[in-house]
């Protein structure tokens, strides 16, 4: 890596990485300059993105993403409930993120992240409204037995872009979910069928015959980006979000429609121009999601 | 579907508003704002001496508590002070008391929708109340979507349950200026800027390009009025002991 100190104070004297501590706005915006950021990346791409299914055994469906260092692992576990009075023929999911302390040196145990309750609720909203999972499909006996699904996301590492990653691993183990056969017994309670015992357990109906997918119709996919003077960085890690206070994030699902924009103020304003550039950016990511998660399915299918 | 809503107004009417300044006398600065039915109070208490930990000593620090009209405080209230804290962060000038944190407290009284846009104009007006230094006011505003793809302005409960996609939007003031037209280029971008932008439901972006326009437009009516109820009033009343 180069050093460039191309200021002619005293800071021409100092190594680079005294100088990004001491001015990390200065040495940002040197950067921005050239187009690129410190990480090498041009302004307009997101960092290296993986999905791994299936990392918790014990779960219904689980996936872990990894984008940049920033890494979640979220898991969904079924269980079963009577579905409420006004909708016999839906089931739940409940859905919860949290930021235990190995995932920043800025949560400490006794004081929890400000941002896990939020990105919670967010995350509720986007699922719920986005219309991916259809919840007759958690539906078993009409107006007694339905699926309530837990969804918990586990931040392990955070390097910025908190949301994207979280709604990525949750779309991702809705994807790797497999519903488990179930039969109801003679106390009119539904039981599991376990895989040994399959064979004795014909006389009891399986209310389901097979272990089967969610089939899932849209799926919504993020990208924030840090709004700086007249710069648009997509994907900021945690460095560049906390210098650049600024930032948008902007969720479409597969068919290009807008799930959610969500700028929480902020000190920068946006321009209805920076909007549109954002929105651009988000349709190119969407893309390049919907590549990166095909891939990992299909690979969990070969095995 | 019809274009009159159930309660007589256009599609770009307002609620008929209503700004009280100055209602605790304990706080350094209150307002209470209302929207139709929809009222929320909001307190000032501060500048205080000493930041919280995490945050820029070098910069004053702003503390939101949302207080719901009941039931216990869960994730929505987290997430509306989240957008309410980082609203007030962009429109207050944050350098002028350093290391000093400065706590607002909104209080729902009564939600008849367009909840968290009542409760900014509402914090706007009880930081001017106290004098709080701010570039600009923050005007808020809500619009949403039906599924005929047309937008209505400040939708109340039974609206926003109908609808199928909700856009709370916060701009600047509008600018009053006493300069010619020919030097409003400059004010008209400046002008253009969205503070906040919190988005429910799915739409296509281009509904969303639209009510953005519609609610800049509808920003100015909102602008004049909080302006009228903001002017210095006489201070009459002693001045409240830090």
């Amino acid at each position: 890596m180069s050093t460039t100190n191309g200021s002619n104070d005293l800071s021409s004297e100092m190594e680079v990485d005294a100088f990004r501590r001491l001015f990390p706005l200065r040495f940002y915006e040197r950067h921005l300059l050239e187009s690129i950021r410190p990480d090498g990346r041009p302004l307009g791409r997101a960092r290296d993105t993986t999905i791994a299914l299936g990392a918790v055994a014990s779960a219904n469906g689980s996936a872990l993403a990894k984008i940049g260092c920033t890494t979640m692992l979220a898991a969904v576990k079924l269980e079963v409930m009577t579905p409420k009075l006004e909708s016999p023929d839906e089931g739940c999911i409940a859905i919860d993120f949290h930021m235990p302390p190995i995932c920043s040196p800025l949560v400490r145990p006794g004081r929890p992240a400000e941002a896990a309750p939020v990105i919670t609720k967010q995350l509720t909203d986007i699922i719920l409204s986005s219309g991916m999972i259809d919840l007759k499909e958690l539906s078993l006996v009409s107006g007694k037995a339905a699926w309530l699904a837990y969804l918990d996301i586990y931040c392990l590492d955070a390097d910025g872009s908190l949301f994207d990653a979280a709604l990525l691993s949750a779309v991702a183990a809705f994807s790797h979910l497999q519903i488990p056969v179930v039969s109801l017994n003679d106390n009119g309670r539904i039981v599991l069928i376990s895989e040994e015992n399959s064979g004795a357990m014909w006389e009891k109906e399986p209310v389901n015959k097979e272990k089967r997918k969610l089939k899932l119709d849209t799926l919504p996919f993020s990208l924030t980006c840090a709004l700086h003077k007249n710069y648009i960085l997509a994907d900021p890690s945690a460095e560049e979000e906390s210098i650049m206070e600024t930032y948008l994030t902007v969720v479409l699902d597969s068919s290009l429609q807008l799930v959610s924009l969500n700028k929480p103020g902020g000190p920068g304003l946006a321009q209805t121009s920076a909007i549109q550039d954002c929105v651009a950016l988000t349709i190119k990511r969407v893309k390049e999601l919907q590549k990166i998660l095909n891939e990992a399915i299909s690979d969990m299918e070969v095995d | 579907m019809d274009e009159k809503r159930e309660d007589g107004r256009s599609a770009t009417q307002l609620r008929p508003l209503s700004c009280t300044r100055s209602v605790l006398n304990r706080a350094h600065g209150s307002a209470s704002f209302s929207q139709g039915e929809t009222k929320i109070l909001a307190a000032v208490y501060g500048p205080r001496a000493g930041t919280k930990k995490n945050e820029n000593p070098e910069k004053a620090c702003i503390e939101v508590i949302w207080k719901p009209k009941s039931g216990q405080i869960g994730k929505a209230e987290k997430e509306y002070e989240m957008i309410l804290k980082r609203t007030l962060q962009n429109i207050c000038l944050l350098n002028v008391h350093p290391n000093t944190t400065t706590s607002i407290i909104i209080q729902v009284v009564n939600d008849d929708g367009s909840l968290l846009p009542c409760a900014i104009n509402a914090a706007c007006s009880a930081l001017v109340d106290a004098g709080f230094p701010l570039k600009y006011l923050a005007v808020a505003i809500s619009c949403c979507l039906s599924k005929h793809e047309y937008c209505i302005m400040d939708p109340n409960k039974l609206e926003e349950e109908k609808m199928k996609a909700l856009v709370y939007l916060v701009f600047r003031n509008s600018i009053l200026s006493v300069l010619d037209e020919g030097s409003k280029q400059e004010g008209e971008s400046i002008e253009n800027g969205i503070i906040t932008s919190v988005t429910h439901g799915v739409m296509t972006v281009n509904d969303y390009f639209q009510c953005l326009e519609q609610g800049r437009a509808a920003i100015k009516p909102l602008s004049n009025f909080l302006r009228k109820k903001l002017q210095s009033k006489v201070q009459s009343d002693v001045s409240i002991a830090g």
